[in-house]
């Protein structure tokens, strides 16, 4: 029996980015929060220390911050006539776990949607015709980007992001992004210096008519104080940001932004080590009385709240639901269902350009160091007769150059021996990487459900993940890498090597972090899991954040979307839940 | 003020504290108006240890070093993988943590899986080296004439190695030459470019010769320094390379 805990207004499942906005705005609302973290507690000088923390081993290849495997994993197949089996070591994508979760160890890469990209079914089936989105289970999203903008504000407020805006309240502006949909403010610090990559994929994307801008980044370009009283340094370029935290307090991430501000807070507590198994219900299922969760030592206890919200990472979001049996899971032979559907990714293909004549000196770099252009994202372009729908941008990005896994050398150079050798000395600090950063889109038969044999540490179904890339993203993939491959030959590049995706999907080697769906968004219990506050259809008082909310991924890093709406569903709760506990925001 | 749910203090404490990594282990702390900060716990890496071999046999060796000096091999430009210490590293690597797959999942039931489903061996990767190696042998002593792999000639050893690369090389037991390549070579890498402090990359000379300067923290000065060296100093973790001892 597990032993019962004192009651609180919420729980958060889960501490990392969506779980430490929800803390500190309903900290700041007066309720009482506790947030269950499943690992340590984690912090600058303890954990990346500048005195330690550019160790490519340790951290990249050796996982020393990620989730691992070991204690909690999932199960993988192409597709359903395969058998699923567990993924036993990290590889293509890389979730955190502990205190700030995998808000440690990004990029900083802060993206808005494109406002089509809110509407995505209906957009393009009226300018394309219904044929365009055959085979894709693609949804509008129940939000706008007018809705949701002044919570992208919030984010990019918080972070301190470092950018050009292109559109301040639907005034175009020199040097941003034309593309992007209106801003209500500009970013709140400069963009980022470019270092000589970058500023050659900026000169040779303007000489062919696109239009560069710097990506936006929470990789600070100075010092800045974010509304909280956080502070944040100016990035120094270390080049380990992706797979590091940052020991100089220049990433924005959970611990440098809001972490230290909601632990200052008596209504709030944090609980490590504490892995939640399932949402426990009322007899009729209709509300969550709190969630079960396990500490280090084994012990169960029951955590009473008011409210749960789920704030894990997005696999472990749709398999809390799942285990907990919330929801009708879905069915892709059916189509009944929608928990576990639409789970998508991202669509990465990559240019490598190399130089005989320019020094580079790749290993200056920061997480979102790179001109971008934006002209071939979403609906940026015209789709018309090209086979496929979606888009990427196209980034000339230098995060660093951690030599274990970013020695480049040319097409048709074997990966060992002494000509390995001599190409990898000759051409380290002459190479980057063009990042075609490209939307996934949903088809029936990509789903998360529970796995039928493997069980997790506790007992527990694992999650199986089922997918494959559809047509229409390969093709939009090999599209875009041979825009990006047309910029990187007029970088006056020696040789270029194009890598547009290629299926099957392969979990081994490293592709991103972006896992999305399964959780979706919508605007009734016929078409998804949670309304557009990311209350769940069947419990009003369980809310779910994440990507899993996205019904598919645009082209564009997550995590600027996804802190918005768990801005807005922290709005919701504060302004229209506490008025109306136990009821739907949304009539169903 | 801060409140442990489980009283640990001192060694214990420190010892509990480390499953930073996900580990098991640490308390279950509540933390309330507290940062999780603590002294003394600062999560700073393990250097590989001096002396002899702590998990190799002397085969093991033989094979390894003959083999590795085929992936990079020595001449003038840099130093060959066994010279910049590579052997000593995938022999820590195998006694340590990552050997005894610390991060990997190896619960049954196994099945042997397509390859965009990854690493299904039971093994952990000392097991895995261990059964693979001693497999080649097997393999390379009825294809050569009862040989090992060490006193072959180079290029018979690069062929063997490129037949390992494409799983040509055909070996008894469950473990394939090609998943046995893809992780060695992988593992080798590691070795040469890694901080010197894992025994690989001797004296940053792996890094010299590409032109990598180690782990710096500030390269602000030179963000826009286009197309010219950059005159800093190499640095590991231990500090600057010129003067360590290692």
């Amino acid at each position: 029996m597990a032993q019962a805990m004192p009651k609180v207004d919420v729980v958060l499942v889960g501490f990392g980015w969506t779980g430490a906005i929800l803390a500190q705005q309903l900290c700041d609302a007066g309720l009482s929060v506790l947030a269950l973290e499943r690992a340590a507690a984690r912090s600058t000088p303890v954990n990346w220390a500048t005195t330690f923390d550019q160790d490519e081993l340790r951290y990249m290849w050796r996982h020393h911050l990620f989730q691992n495997v070991k204690y909690s994993t999932l199960t993988f197949r192409n597709n359903i006539h395969q058998s699923a089996l567990p993924m036993r070591h990290l590889g293509s994508f890389l979730p955190g776990t502990g205190v700030g979760g995998a808000g440690i160890h990004w990029n900083g890469q802060i993206w808005r949607w494109l406002e089509s990209d809110f509407k995505l079914k209906s957009h393009n089936e009226a300018r394309y015709g219904k044929q365009a989105t055959a085979g894709l289970t693609l949804q509008d999203m129940p939000v706008s980007y007018q809705e949701l903008e002044p919570y992208y504000d919030m984010f990019d407020k918080t972070c301190g992001t470092s950018g050009q805006a292109g559109n301040l309240s639907g005034a175009k502006q020199t040097g941003g992004n034309p593309f992007e949909a209106p801003r209500s403010a500009p970013y709140p610090t400069p963009p980022l210096p470019m270092t000589y990559g970058p500023k050659l994929f900026e000169q040779a994307a303007a000489s062919m008519g696109l239009h560069p801008f710097p990506h936006p980044a929470g990789n600070l370009s100075q010092e800045y104080t974010n509304p909280l009283g956080m502070q944040l340094g100016k990035c120094t370029f270390c080049g380990f940001c992706e797979k590091f935290g940052c020991g100089n307090y220049s990433k924005a991430s959970p611990q440098t932004t809001l972490i230290p501000y909601i632990l200052t807070k008596p209504n709030f507590e944090l609980r490590t080590e504490s892995e939640v198994l399932k949402v426990e219900r009322t007899p009729d299922g209709r509300h969550a009385t709190g969630v079960t969760y396990i500490d280090s030592a084994g012990i169960e206890h029951f955590q009473p709240a008011d409210i749960v919200a789920l704030t894990a990472y997005q696999l472990h979001n749709v398999h809390l639901m799942l285990v907990s049996g919330i929801g009708q899971p879905y069915d892709p032979a059916t189509g009944q269902g929608h928990v576990g559907k639409n789970y998508c990714y991202q669509t990465m293909g990559s240019v490598d350009v190399f130089f005989d004549d320019k020094l580079l000196n790749p290993f200056i770099g920061a997480g979102a160091l790179a001109s971008v252009i934006d002209d071939y994202n979403g609906d940026n372009f015209d789709h018309s007769g090209l086979g496929f729908i979606g888009g990427a941008y196209i980034a000339g990005m230098v995060t660093g150059a951690r030599p274990i896994e970013m020695v480049r050398v040319p097409d048709g150079v074997p990966k060992w021996g002494l000509e390995w050798k001599h190409a990898a000395k000759k051409y380290f600090l002459r190479a980057m990487g063009l990042s075609v950063h490209g939307s996934s889109y949903p088809q029936a038969g990509n789903y998360l459900d529970l796995d039928p044999t493997y069980k997790d540490q506790f007992g527990r179904p694992m999650l199986r993940m089922t997918f494959d890339f559809p047509p229409n993203d390969l093709k939009m993939s090999q599209y875009c890498t041979d825009r990006a491959a047309e910029i990187a030959r007029n970088m006056g590049a020696s040789s270029v090597h194009a890598k547009p995706r290629k299926g099957p999907y392969d979990i081994t080697h490293y592709q991103t972090t972006h896992n999305v769906g399964g959780t979706m968004m919508g605007e009734s219990p016929a078409d998804s899991v949670v309304n557009k506050y990311s209350q769940s259809w069947n419990v009003a008082n369980l809310f779910v954040t994440g990507a899993g909310l996205y019904p598919q991924n645009p082209g564009y890093n997550p995590t600027g979307t996804l802190a918005a709406l768990a801005y807005l569903t922290a709005d919701a709760i504060k302004t229209k839940y506490v008025k109306a506990a136990g009821q739907p925001l949304v009539a169903a | 003020m801060l409140a442990l749910s489980a009283a640990v203090s001192g060694a214990a404490a420190a010892e509990a504290l480390s499953g930073h990594d996900g580990l098991l282990g640490g308390p279950s702390e509540t933390l309330t108006n507290t940062l999780p900060w603590r002294d003394g716990l600062a999560d700073a890496p393990e250097a590989a240890s001096a002396g002899n071999w702590r998990y190799l046999n002397g085969a093991e060796v033989g094979f390894l070093t003959a083999a590795v000096d085929r992936l990079i091999p020595a001449d003038p430009t840099g130093p060959s993988a066994s010279e910049a210490g590579v052997v000593v590293f995938l022999d820590r690597q195998l006694a340590g943590d990552y050997g005894n797959g610390a991060h990997f999942y190896l619960q049954g039931p196994w099945q042997k899986g397509d390859t965009t489903q990854g690493y299904q061996s039971r093994f952990t990767p000392a097991q895995f080296y261990r059964h693979a190696i001693s497999a080649i042998g097997q393999a390379v002593g009825k294809s050569d004439n009862g040989k090992v792999f060490k006193d072959l000639s180079a290029d018979r050893q690069d062929a063997l190695l490129k037949q390992m690369e494409t799983g040509d090389l055909k070996l008894d037991g469950p473990i394939t030459s090609k998943a046995f390549f893809t992780m060695f070579l992988q593992n080798v890498l590691e070795g040469y470019f890694s901080d010197p402090i894992y025994g690989g990359n001797k004296g940053g000379a792996a890094w010299a010769m590409i032109g990598f300067p180690g782990a710096h923290y500030d390269y602000s000065e030179w963000v826009t320094a286009y197309n010219q060296r950059i005159p800093v100093p190499m640095v590991g973790l231990r500090g600057r390379l010129a003067w360590s001892r290692s």
